[in-house]
């Protein structure tokens, strides 16, 4: 580990740039939680831009409980055969030894992720030691500006995984923008309070107050489940979404993943949002917030 | 009179549109996001960013865009595609799944992920070949993410662009085409501040002549007006 880049006949690769740019090219998609290649089959036909590999889906791993690690390697080849779109892997919070195997596996993008059991209640992820890029969960603007410091060259906001209820994603969303949106009109002084408050870089801070948003793409997960979540997260400021458990957890999987993909580039159009959500089935059941008994969200420092 | 501003249309179902709009501003060129059929009135060239090519021609059909834009592309209107846009334009993809469809406007066949997965996708430069990319200010920085790789190129097709250490036949594998009035690049000119590709891909849009069977409905699209201002999109970036 330490070398971020290799010259290989005059080829960077893994420069950050290298790594922020499949994120930019994700923009406006969906990326579809599955557990095997048959799931990953269907994501793709469906129009996912992309598939995130895991144990269980988060409301499976919230149901039964026991550690949540990293997929079995045998079960990413299989998806990575499956399919040409980019294949994402979850590694635990921390877990560097787990996301050496991704990397090893080929994976395109890692999720450092509170959906898993933590490996490290003190640090994340050295993310520069690596070539493959990662996208790490935030609750807010400090957190999300912490992950970037430590090399994430994609954010999410974390919502809360495994219930289809889309209330901590709005939540996590209308914190991070809403203090992008406050950091824009602070002056030059007030950027040190920022950056002391938010626990982040004065670099960091500084370079978003310049810019007005933050230097990664900004996508959402955690909880969306019908096309108009979908619609109601873009029109909030996301770039792309996470889907988990709200596809394989509802009545026809193949409709409302399309349906979703859909609603995720005509968010605008309410219109089009109507005609996709018409006779969908069943949405997963979800959960009233209350009656959890643990919030994923709460993982990562 | 004075005419007005060429517009260039991005389509912006999903990918890297804002950094096309970012870089054609730098150009001087204003450009308008096209989700819809309506949205392709009155535009002078149109661009296809970065994506997911099966996502994109998923979005295509579900939008009723593959059929008009064919049609647009068929009868002249000045298109651009980069890494996933160009294999929407490519003649043939060889590992691409059976349902996927291209608008067949420049005589290539391109591997997809030809470079393999994210942990190889890297920057380098690309060597213009001949002078249209104005050879004298040396290679274009070039960022390639997941690129598709040509392995065969036919026809009118004509090779702006290699790329030195990779090539099927162990050459230079070419990564900029141009076909008469339509661009393509397997790698990301608008990911770096190099804006030699948009330059001339402007200047296509802004000079080039449609066949006659086309004038008269581009004009009959045209006499509807141009959008407002409002629709033009500013950079955000």
């Amino acid at each position: 580990m330490g070398v971020m880049a290799t010259a290989n006949g005059g080829r960077a690769t893994g420069t950050f740039t290298v790594k922020r740019g499949l994120a930019d090219m994700l923009r406006g998609g969906v990326i579809m939680d599955v557990v095997d290649a048959e799931q990953a089959k269907i994501a793709e036909d469906a129009g996912a831009v992309s598939v995130m590999a895991l144990e269980r889906v988060p409301a499976d791993i919230r149901r039964d409980g026991g550690v949540a690690r990293m997929s079995d390697p045998a079960l990413v080849d299989g998806i990575q055969q499956a399919v040409t779109v980019p294949v994402m892997a979850k590694a635990r919070i921390g877990h560097f030894a787990e996301a050496q195997v991704l990397q090893a596996l080929g994976v395109d993008y890692i999720d450092e992720s509170e959906v898993l059991t933590p490996a490290d209640e003190a640090h994340h992820i050295d993310k520069w030691a690596f070539t493959v890029p990662f996208v790490c969960g935030a609750t807010n603007l400090g957190e999300a500006l912490r992950r970037i410091s430590e090399g994430a060259a994609m954010i999410r906001s974390k919502g809360e995984a495994g219930t289809g209820n889309i209330v901590e994603a709005v939540r996590h969303l209308r914190a991070i923008l809403g203090d992008i949106r406050k950091i824009t009109q602070a002056d030059s002084a007030e950027l040190y309070a920022w950056a002391k408050e938010l626990r982040a870089p004065i670099g960091l801070v500084q370079e978003l107050a310049e810019t007005g948003k933050l230097s990664v793409p900004l996508f959402c997960a955690g909880g969306i489940a019908t096309p108009a979540d979908a619609s109601l997260v873009m029109q909030l400021g996301a770039e792309a979404v996470f889907v988990g458990s709200g596809i394989f957890k509802s009545q026809d999987p193949a409709r409302r993943a399309r349906a979703i993909v859909e609603a995720t580039t005509h968010y605008e159009d309410a219109d089009h949002v109507a005609k996709v959500s018409r006779g969908l089935g069943d949405a997963m059941r979800g959960e009233e917030l209350s009656e959890l008994s643990e919030r994923l969200a709460e993982r990562g420092w | 009179m004075e005419e007005p501003a060429a517009t260039v249309g991005v389509l912006a179902l999903q990918g890297d549109v804002l950094e096309h709009e970012a870089a054609f501003a730098d150009v001087g060129v204003v450009t308008r996001r096209v989700r819809r059929p309506a949205d392709l009135g009155g535009i002078d060239g149109l661009v296809l960013p970065g994506g997911e090519s099966t996502t994109l021609s998923m979005l295509l059909e579900s939008s009723g865009l593959f059929e008009p834009i064919a049609q647009e592309v068929a009868r002249g209107l000045p298109t651009f595609g980069t890494c996933a846009g160009l294999i929407l334009l490519a003649g043939r993809v060889e590992d691409g799944r059976g349902d996927q469809r291209t608008f067949s406007a420049l005589d290539c066949a391109v591997r997809r992920n030809g470079y393999g997965p994210q942990r190889f996708s890297f920057e380098g430069v690309a060597q213009p070949v001949g002078d249209a990319l104005d050879a004298g200010e040396g290679p274009l920085p070039a960022v390639f993410i997941r690129a598709p790789l040509v392995t065969e190129v036919w026809g009118g097709a004509e090779v702006l662009a290699t790329e030195s250490s990779q090539g099927s036949g162990g050459g230079p594998a070419p990564v900029v085409l141009r076909q008469g009035h339509v661009l393509g690049a397997t790698f990301h000119p608008e990911l770096t501040g190099d804006r030699r590709l948009h330059r001339l891909f402007s200047s296509m849009a802004g000079c080039t002549k449609r066949a006659p069977a086309a004038s008269s409905a581009r004009l009959a699209t045209r006499s509807l007006g141009r959008p407002p201002p409002g629709e033009a999109v500013p950079a955000r970036r």
